[in-house]
């Protein structure tokens, strides 16, 4: 027996985001760590929890395995629920038909069983690539002003960057009647944020359609939006200000997290109102030595800093030891820094050892691009590693750096 | 082999008055982010024991917030679990049924869940006891000795007024319990102490309970250990790791130092392998240091944003620093926000208090200075 929801969340977590290199070799993009305790889903997570929805179904495809555990009973965002709370989604066997999630639009398609049991009226479709604090409620309220069939969140951007994004042309009244994806000539600024509230029957028939189409690349974007603004459906933009950031590369990561630090951030994690919730590991309270100098910077549970730490973020239980110096760098749970190594404008992965002395990456005014060092690496004393490159156990056996 | 844990939270509540006046000694915060309970049920769930029952006497209402369903420390469970054992008072109370003053007061107001136990032994911990022990090892020594009574007890150098706040233990070369001083006076050099851990057979623990209110016996120290050592196979397990209890105010403040003053001490209790010390999670931001910050051998919880100086300090969970503030010496609880200019030297501040701009406030290491929960200077 299913309690009715107002609306139910499908958060789309199945992206490999193969543009974030050895992040995401063996997590989904959602799954990367960020912002010293949090992972990227938790914003989108927690965005539900704070606007009042509390049923959400997290489709994964690309390495489950990490992200699956870290959900788990849904607990951290208050999601462990006798009805609704989160579920994870992966592809699966059906009687008939065994397949992968083949578009976005497919993989909503394959889980139509999982929103009817609740009968909802409006599907939220998000993604789980970006960081962002956004009430969702206000969207909703804003679908049902406009008695709309779906609307499409969307974020103003630069006129020079509107080309990389799906275009939205509106009328005055914000209803759609025009969706480029990519434009070379933009006509507006309103880029798709990704983020589609539509009437659940609707949508349902529009998926099945979308379906049998063999043509259909099953996607939203490319199929399911351009289907319903071809038959006329009122489809409404709901302009979104505020920060809105993806992270799937390796540089708009980093930029990310500078994002998180001044005495002013671009992004702040201190607000009360709108808690970013997130699965804690258990860790004691991190330690300033006698001889660390820490500014600009954030500093997470279990860490050891006795070194030098400016413009960087510090994920739990990193040790920097004396004499280490660490700037405009983004280092990951249980990573150690020894005596004297030098870390700049780098990304370092969880588990890894930088030995005594090395040398990772150049300041960022060099201009020669953000170092990342894979999860799990063992780099030796005095190990130098040119800026902007790309560490893993190959490219270590190829530079015979043992 | 089935243990009962059996957590005692009020006994020492009178040590440190400032802290407890309106919380129990379990939930006196400690080290940034504990409570001083959550080592003690740490020590049990990593050992293995997972149905704890805590007794109460009163202003519970903080420990309760803390512990709700137990969820943070693995004992929400179905089976089991943690249960709060409220003081006992029924209705038509007379002074026959007044609240507890001693340990073995408190087991007798316990007595009906205490005869429910199916347990085969019992764990009995207080509260105000911070280590990293393996309960395990200790209860295995307990089964094979056959002892009826198991106490750790750690060898510590007394001193005319240290001894004044511990309970010495006698034993044999062998191990076995002679004398139980509850109220030493003169007692010196180096001697085992009473750590407030015992170890029993659920069965001996539910007749000495019962024989206790058969004979209106009020004291475990006097009418129990004393009174019955010569008869009984009461052992002492010998325990060398880190230990502190907290005595009073400036122990508090001793003990909390010692911690942030050594690795070596952090590590004997934080960071021993698969033995993680659990806490009420709070879901706060990480630490915020900004360019202006300056920290120098501090230990930082989650949650705070520095803009000042902090020397030899303990921050708790979100505790803001102004810019151009120093801070030194000093303990803040929770939320404490200091203003700008403000100089702190030896002070503890409870929860959500405020220090406005420019105050200068110090007090000493024997002698810290405390401000009450909430309080505005």
């Amino acid at each position: 027996m299913y309690t009715k929801k107002e609306c139910v969340a499908m958060l789309l977590a199945g992206g490999q985001g193969s543009r974030l290199y050895t992040l995401t070799e063996k997590t989904a993009k959602p799954a990367v760590p960020f912002g010293a305790k949090y992972r990227i889903i938790d914003f989108t997570l927690s965005n539900c929890v704070n606007s009042g929805i509390d049923t959400v179904g997290v489709l994964t495809q690309y390495q489950p395995l990490v992200l699956n555990e870290y959900i788990g009973n849904g607990q951290p965002w208050d999601l462990d629920r006798m009805n609704g709370g989160v579920m994870v989604l992966p592809p699966y066997q059906g009687s008939k038909s065994a397949d992968w999630y083949t578009g976005t639009a497919n993989a909503i398609y394959q889980n139509l069983n999982f929103i009817n049991r609740y009968d909802p009226d409006y599907v939220l479709v998000l993604s789980g690539d970006h960081i962002y604090k956004m009430d969702y409620s206000a969207m909703l309220d804003y679908h049902k002003k406009m008695n709309a069939a779906a609307t499409i969140a969307v974020i103003d951007v630069p006129i020079e960057q509107a080309s990389r994004f799906g275009i939205m042309n509106t009328e005055e009244d914000g209803r759609i009647f025009e969706f480029e994806e990519k434009p070379k000539e933009p006509k507006s600024t309103k880029a798709s944020m990704g983020i589609y509230i539509f009437n659940r029957k609707l949508l349902a028939d529009y998926l099945i359609a979308d379906e049998n189409d063999p043509n259909s690349s099953k996607d939203f974007g490319k199929n399911i939006i351009p289907a319903m603004l071809a038959a006329g459906e009122r489809m409404y933009a709901y302009s979104f200000s505020g920060y809105w950031k993806d992270v799937g590369t390796i540089q708009s990561l980093w930029e990310a997290h500078m994002d998180l630090l001044g005495d002013d951030p671009v992004f702040n994690l201190y607000d009360a109102d709108w808690k970013i919730y997130s699965r804690s590991s258990v860790r004691p309270p991190h330690h300033i030595g006698s001889d660390a100098k820490v500014v600009n910077s954030i500093v997470t549970e279990g860490c050891e800093v006795h070194g030098i730490v400016e413009n960087s973020v510090l994920f739990g239980g990193v040790k920097i030891a004396r004499g280490a110096y660490v700037r405009n760098s983004i280092i990951m749970n249980d990573t150690q820094i020894r005596e004297g190594a030098t870390v700049s404008y780098s990304i370092v992965d969880s588990d890894t050892e930088i030995g005594a002395g090395a040398c990772i990456g150049e300041a960022k005014e060099s201009g020669k691009g953000i170092t990342l060092i894979g999860s799990g690496l063992k780099l030796p004393h005095g190990a130098t590693i040119p800026a902007g490159d790309m560490v893993n156990e190959q490219y270590l056996a190829d530079k015979k750096i043992n | 082999m089935s243990v009962q844990g059996i957590i005692f939270s009020n006994l020492h509540d009178k040590n440190i008055p400032e802290l407890t006046r309106r919380r129990t000694m379990a939930s006196v915060p400690y080290a940034c982010r504990y409570r001083l309970i959550d080592f003690t049920l740490s020590n049990m769930v990593n050992s293995g024991i997972t149905s704890v029952s805590v007794i109460t006497h009163y202003n519970y209402q903080s420990l309760m917030d803390h512990i709700g369903a137990g969820k943070d420390w693995d004992l929400a469970r179905r089976s089991g679990g943690i249960k709060i054992l409220p003081p006992y008072m029924t209705a038509f109370s007379n002074n026959q049924n007044a609240l507890y003053n001693s340990r073995l007061e408190a087991l007798k107001s316990v007595n009906y869940s205490l005869s429910r136990f199916t347990s085969d032994y019992v764990v009995l911990s207080d509260c105000d006891v911070i280590c990293n022990i393996d309960l395990n090892d200790m209860i295995n020594d307990h089964v094979k000795t056959g002892a009826d009574i198991t106490m750790a007890v750690k060898r510590v150098l007394l001193t005319k007024e240290s001894c004044k706040r511990n309970v010495v233990v006698d034993s044999t070369e062998d191990g076995r319990i002679t004398d139980v001083n509850a109220y030493p006076t003169n007692v010196t050099g180096y001697r085992d102490i009473n750590l407030n851990i015992l170890v029993m057979n659920r069965e001996y623990l539910q007749s000495v309970v019962l024989d206790a209110i058969a004979h209106g016996y009020t004291s475990f120290n006097r009418d129990v250990l004393s009174r019955n050592a010569s008869r009984r196979n009461y052992r002492i397990y010998k325990y060398d790791g880190y230990f502190a209890t907290i005595s009073s105010m400036e122990d508090y403040y001793l003990h909390s130092m010692e911690l942030l003053s050594s690795q070596e001490n952090r590590d004997l209790v934080f960071n021993v392998k698969n033995r993680p010390i659990y806490t009420k999670v709070r879901n706060s931001a990480p630490t915020k240091y900004s360019a202006s910050s300056n920290v120098r051998n501090s230990l930082v919880a989650d949650g705070c944003v520095i803009d000042g100086t902090v020397e030899n300090s303990i921050l708790f969970r979100g505790v803001k620093i102004g810019k151009g503030t120093t801070v030194k010496n000093s303990i803040l609880f929770q939320d404490t926000v200091t203003g700008e200019n403000v100089f702190l030297n030896c002070v503890v501040t409870d929860k959500n208090v405020v220090i406005r701009d420019g105050r200068i406030l110090s007090g000493h290491e024997s002698l810290p200075f405390f401000i009450e929960k909430g309080k505005m200077i």
